[in-house]
């Protein structure tokens, strides 16, 4: 069969990373010994991470249908009904094994991928979000990292034009040598022009755009799905080069060939480039697909069908077509600089048939290759087993003890790598081209408007994966509700989710658990909160030498402003002399915390609680507070507790060319001094409202159910917090001019990267 | 004092967004006699010595570890 | 008046700026880079973005467009042209406008609100400011880093062709207000005759409160008064 020919042997099955009796399977699909070509698809489709295989069953139990939702998981990117003519296309992504071994182009590749899932859809993308997850900024190969990573989300948004408009990004150790990369794409489609993947109509032709095929990135679909070891990061082919312009044209290009209808259905070449987009698209339409290898434009000479079929080169995309449109899509792509390759067309049988000089070089169905339901399709029904770590992971209050000083604690929680600000990060980044952020980086949420519509999207992307590490469920479930709650905290009302689930090695039955615990945190979550989950990706193996990442499940949020007078809040202080309020309850908890962390150096439990009743009455008080144009300012209470939120509630408005503003604050209270000044107690944000606001606000709480508590006054140059514990007169705590806390905030990460 | 001339460029087989890019320009200006372009880097290094061999090994492990991207570059150099 | 945005491959501000004129309550077309005449509008604008990925260097592929020859023409017949960002950075590889572009001194792209002092307020796209106005309007570059010797500089001022100064909220200009290196804190100048005004800043999102600024909005209001006495 052709002259690359290659006779199966038993070690290019096992170089194939086939396991179990995955190849008795082929063997049996095939009814035959399989082609080498055969064998590569079979191998880039069943690795994990175009499989899925040992997730898919937990995947499924997610909620995934409600009232806001168009389109659910299956698809390039989810969809949900903005109540307008246009509907809201998302999806997130990983990118981290890329990024770990070439952070700038392996970030900058991130993006281009996730555009083009959510363009491929019909719709103009209108935002992108990041989540980071780094080693500790202190290193020098963190801050090789840091700099490469960013500097590529950069390079690619920038020059498509697309926002990077909020994100995140943590430094822990356990992310040293496998950083994490997520990456969250929005756009907007007319919902009566949404493109599908999917290939239909015997006898159409199957076109290619974009990029040439390269030898990169060959078997990357497996090398994500491999651990980072010295000898992988030789593997050098494995690195793709971004190429941010092409991506515009393609981009364009996609947008005007749907808007004139001259897609039958289209889909990127993403992992598994040409192999994954022909059989998927064939497998949605019921059809198969004729693949002329000889017509695929090619970067080298003499690569064969198999290198072809397996290559990852970016910015390509396969489309297929109305026999005799040809010439009209040609026109289109040549108006931006592109060609149309007819490389193929829609055959009746099911199969992908490839042909190299003529001959055939592959002939395989395409349902047991991509369907996860088929008997012969790979299924890794593991069952977790509960970690050994976890048997002694929870610290006795009563063994910490609370530092005297208390102001000098939270000088270095201000200053510390996970709170101290991130500008340097956003400020890379074109955050305003589209001219349609409303709400900019440094607050909860991001908030773009729709114009000429009553509508707006408020957005984040959150996880705290030291939760996930020391309580998989709780971490699970804090995840959605943090993304939720920072989303109302800009007066939105959350209407779905995608995730990114990242992790370690499944085949591990301790990480198998942290994956089973968490995604039932997640799904009890997202099904209280009432926001499905649209798809998303798994990213396995996040692991090294020195042991696994922590389980960290990344949500990306989106939430609905719906309101003609398009009222928002942002998280920094408005006015002089407005009150300051406390929504939720303290509570005495200061595990899993970032002040353990940092003070006490321990990485210990308990998780705070997650009570889903208190978090729906802190969302709702929040959305119809601002709605009603009471709350002012809404800032979720999170890494370092309350004495934070209060600091950033001060000084972040500078940030969005809003004066500093102090704060004068009095909380009488029944808990350990550091849990109520530090503690991450969930279901809770420090709000401000004038002082003529303060009894139409408790009105709200108390219709919510929700406690509330007045501690103070917004006003002056410093930062003062005084607690009373029960009947106790009050004691000053901290005391500190803003400027100076601002210094700190401003300089905790920025020394290290300049 | 030795100068090293440094070309970096690259590897076979590696996109070249801007090469391709400048092609096509090139094509459209009317020059039809462009067969490839490829754009790459080239640095310039004075430095201190007389021992050749000396120089070029240590000019060969900057290039390794800094003025190339050894995942997706190669360099050639000479020694004046 | 009827403003016409260039649009070359890698364009990104094309959208926006249309949004700008609309907002101004004036006619806008795209018109494609390959376009033979621009005869039939009355002011052009050269929106931002990563014209043909900014490869080999920003503007340097752009200039080269067939719709370069007729923006040439346009601006000789003293129309006023503006170019934005990377817009700015084609005028001056066209010879439109004098001068280089830099890296900036940082070598990081940078996007945040600056603030700008008008130097001239008598140039089309500036007589609605008063002279010394401090306008607040956004960056978002990596090559805004406007360079030109010690004689074009003496030129600029003597021909009052210096537009816009980074300063602070205060008006205060020096090396801290500077974001990217440029020489003399410049941020935009004009050609001799004024008509033509390159300016890194983008006018085009400080449109509304919401977005942040509406202090882009007397560049239009100029250009658009300008061009009713003209």
């Amino acid at each position: 069969m052709g002259k690359y020919d290659i006779e199966i042997t038993k070690k290019i099955i096992a170089e194939h990373g086939f396991k179990d009796n995955e190849y008795e399977n082929i063997l049996k699909i095939m009814g035959r010994v399989p082609t080498y070509v055969e064998l590569g698809i079979f191998s880039a489709m069943w690795s994990e991470h175009c499989s899925y295989k040992h997730s898919k069953h937990l995947l499924k139990k997610f909620p995934t249908k409600g009232k806001y939702i168009l389109q659910g998981p299956g698809e390039n990117a989810g969809i949900v009904d903005s109540g307008t003519k246009m509907a809201v296309a998302f999806k997130i992504e990983s990118h981290n094994h890329p990024s770990a071994v070439e952070p700038f182009q392996g970030a900058a590749t991130g993006i281009g991928g996730i555009l083009r899932d959510v363009f491929t859809m019909g719709a103009r993308p209108i935002a992108c979000l990041d989540s980071l997850r780094f080693g500790n900024i202190k290193t020098k190969k963190t801050q090789h990292l840091f700099a490469g990573v960013v500097d590529g989300i950069g390079a690619y948004g920038n020059c498509v034009g697309i926002p990077t408009i909020a994100g995140e990004t943590i430094f822990e150790d356990v992310y040293e040598d496998n950083c994490l990369v997520n990456a969250m794409a929005i756009g907007l489609v007319d919902k009566n022009k949404i493109a599908k993947g999917i290939a239909k109509g015997v006898g159409n032709p199957v076109i290619y755009i974009g990029s040439t095929t390269g030898r990169d990135g060959i078997h990357g679909a497996t090398f994500a799905s491999v651990e980072l070891t010295e000898a992988t990061k030789e593997k050098r082919s494995s690195v793709q080069v971004a190429d941010p312009f092409m991506e515009k044209l393609l981009l364009e290009a996609t947008l005007e060939l749907i808007e004139k209808k001259l897609v039958v259905g289209i889909q990127d070449m993403g992992a598994a480039g040409l192999t994954s987009s022909s059989t998927e698209m064939s497998y949605r339409g019921g059809v198969g697909m004729e693949i002329d290898i000889d017509k695929v434009p090619k970067r080298e000479k003499g690569m064969n069908a198999y290198e072809v079929m397996l290559s990852e080169s970016q910015e390509r995309m396969l489309m297929v077509a109305t026999k005799g449109k040809e010439k009209a899509v040609e026109k289109v792509l040549t108006k931006w600089g592109l060609h149309a390759v007819v490389i193929g067309k829609v055959i009746k049988k099911q199969n992908v048939v490839i042909k190299e000089g003529g001959k055939i070089v592959a002939d395989m169905p395409v349902e047991p290759v991509t369907d996860s339901n088929h008997k012969l399709f790979p299924r890794k029904n593991q069952i977790g087993v509960k970690p050994k770590y976890l048997k002694d992971i929870n610290i006795k209050n009563a063994d910490i003890k609370t530092p005297e000083n208390l102001e000098a604690t939270f000088k270095t929680l201000v200053a510390s790598q996970n709170i101290a600000c991130k500008n340097m990060v956003w400020e890379e980044y074109d955050h305003m081209v589209q001219t349609n952020t409303i709400v900019l980086p440094g607050s909860d949420a991001a908030v773009i408007d729709m114009k000429g519509t009553d509508v707006m999207i408020a957005t984040s992307v959150d996880c705290n994966g030291r939760y996930t590490y020391l309580d998989p469920f709780r971490g699970g479930a804090i995840a959605v509700c943090e993304s939720a709650r920072n989303v109302a905290c800009s007066g939105a009302e959350p209407a779905a989710l995608t995730n990114c689930l990242n992790y370690g090695s499944p085949e591990n039955k301790e990480i198998f658990w942290q994956f089973e615990q968490s995604l039932a945190g997640m799904r009890l979550a997202a099904k209280a909160l009432k926001t499905p989950v649209t798809g998303g990706n798994v990213s396995f193996y996040n692991e090294s030498p020195s042991g696994p990442i922590y389980p960290t499940p990344v949500i990306g949020m989106i939430g609905f402003i719906k309101d003609k007078k398009k009222r928002y809040a942002t998280q920094f202080f408005k006015t002089a002399g407005d009150r300051i309020v406390l929504l939720g309850k303290n509570k005495d908890e200061i595990g899993a915390s970032e002040y353990l962390k940092v003070i006490h150096g321990l990485i210990k439990g308990p998780v705070p609680e997650i009570e889903m009743k208190e978090e729906i009455a802190l969302q709702k008080t929040l959305r119809e507070g601002i709605k009603k144009g009471i709350i002012k300012s809404a800032h979720d209470i999170s890494d370092g507790g309350l004495s934070i939120a209060l600091a950033e509630s001060c000084i972040s408005g500078k940030l969005h060319g809003k004066k500093i503003l102090g704060a004068y604050v009095e909380v009488r209270h029944a808990i350990r001094e550091d849990s109520l000044l530090f503690g991450e107690t969930q279901s809770r944000a420090i709000v401000s409202v004038s002082e003529d606001k303060l009894e139409a606000l408790k009105k709200i709480a108390d219709k919510h159910n929700l406690t509330i508590m007045e501690i103070g006054k917004v006003g002056g140059d410093s930062l003062i917090i005084k607690t009373a514990k029960e009947k106790m007169p009050y004691v000053e705590k901290i005391n500190m001019k803003l400027l100076e806390i601002e210094n700190l905030w401003m300089n905790g990460v920025k020394q290290y990267v300049g | 004092m030795p100068k090293a001339k440094i070309y970096v460029t690259f590897k076979d087989g590696v996109l070249d967004p801007q090469g391709t890019t400048v092609k096509r320009a090139l094509d459209k200006m009317g020059y039809k006699n462009i067969e490839e372009v490829m754009i790459g880097k080239y640095i310039e290094v004075q430095i201190k010595g007389t021992d050749k061999k000396q120089i070029e090994k240590e000019i060969d492990e900057i290039c390794d570890k800094l003025l190339a991207n050894p995942n997706i570059e190669k360099y050639t150099f000479k020694v004046e | 008046m009827k403003f016409g945005i260039i649009v070359f491959p890698g364009s990104n501000c094309d959208r926006d700026c249309l949004w700008a004129v609309e907002e101004m309550k004036q006619k806008g077309e795209f018109v494609w880079h390959d376009s033979k005449s621009v005869a039939n509008y009355d002011a052009l604008i050269l929106p931002g973005g990563f014209s043909y990925g900014d490869y080999l260097r920003s503007g340097a592929i752009a200039r080269f467009a067939r719709v370069m020859d007729s923006v040439k023409t346009f601006a000789d017949k003293g129309k006023p042209v503006i170019g934005i960002c990377n817009g700015f950075q084609i005028l001056l590889e066209a010879g439109l406008l004098p001068g280089a572009m830099l890296t900036n001194k940082t070598l990081k792209f940078i996007c945040k609100y600056v603030n700008l002092s008008v130097e001239n307020n008598t140039s089309p796209f500036t007589n609605k400011c008063e002279k010394g106005q401090i306008l607040r309007v956004p960056i978002a570059h990596k090559e805004g880093n406007y360079f030109c010797d010690d004689t074009l500089l003496e030129t600029l001022l003597a021909n009052k062709q210096v537009a816009f100064r980074y300063c602070d909220e205060k008006g205060k200009i020096n090396a801290e207000t500077n974001p990217n290196g440029a020489v003399y804190n410049i941020a935009g100048i004009t050609n001799k005759k004024g008509n033509v005004l390159g300016l890194m800043p983008h006018p085009e999102r400080a449109m509304k409160e919401t977005l942040g600024s509406t202090d882009g909005k007397i560049i239009f209001e100029s250009v658009i008064s300008y061009l009713k006495k003209r």
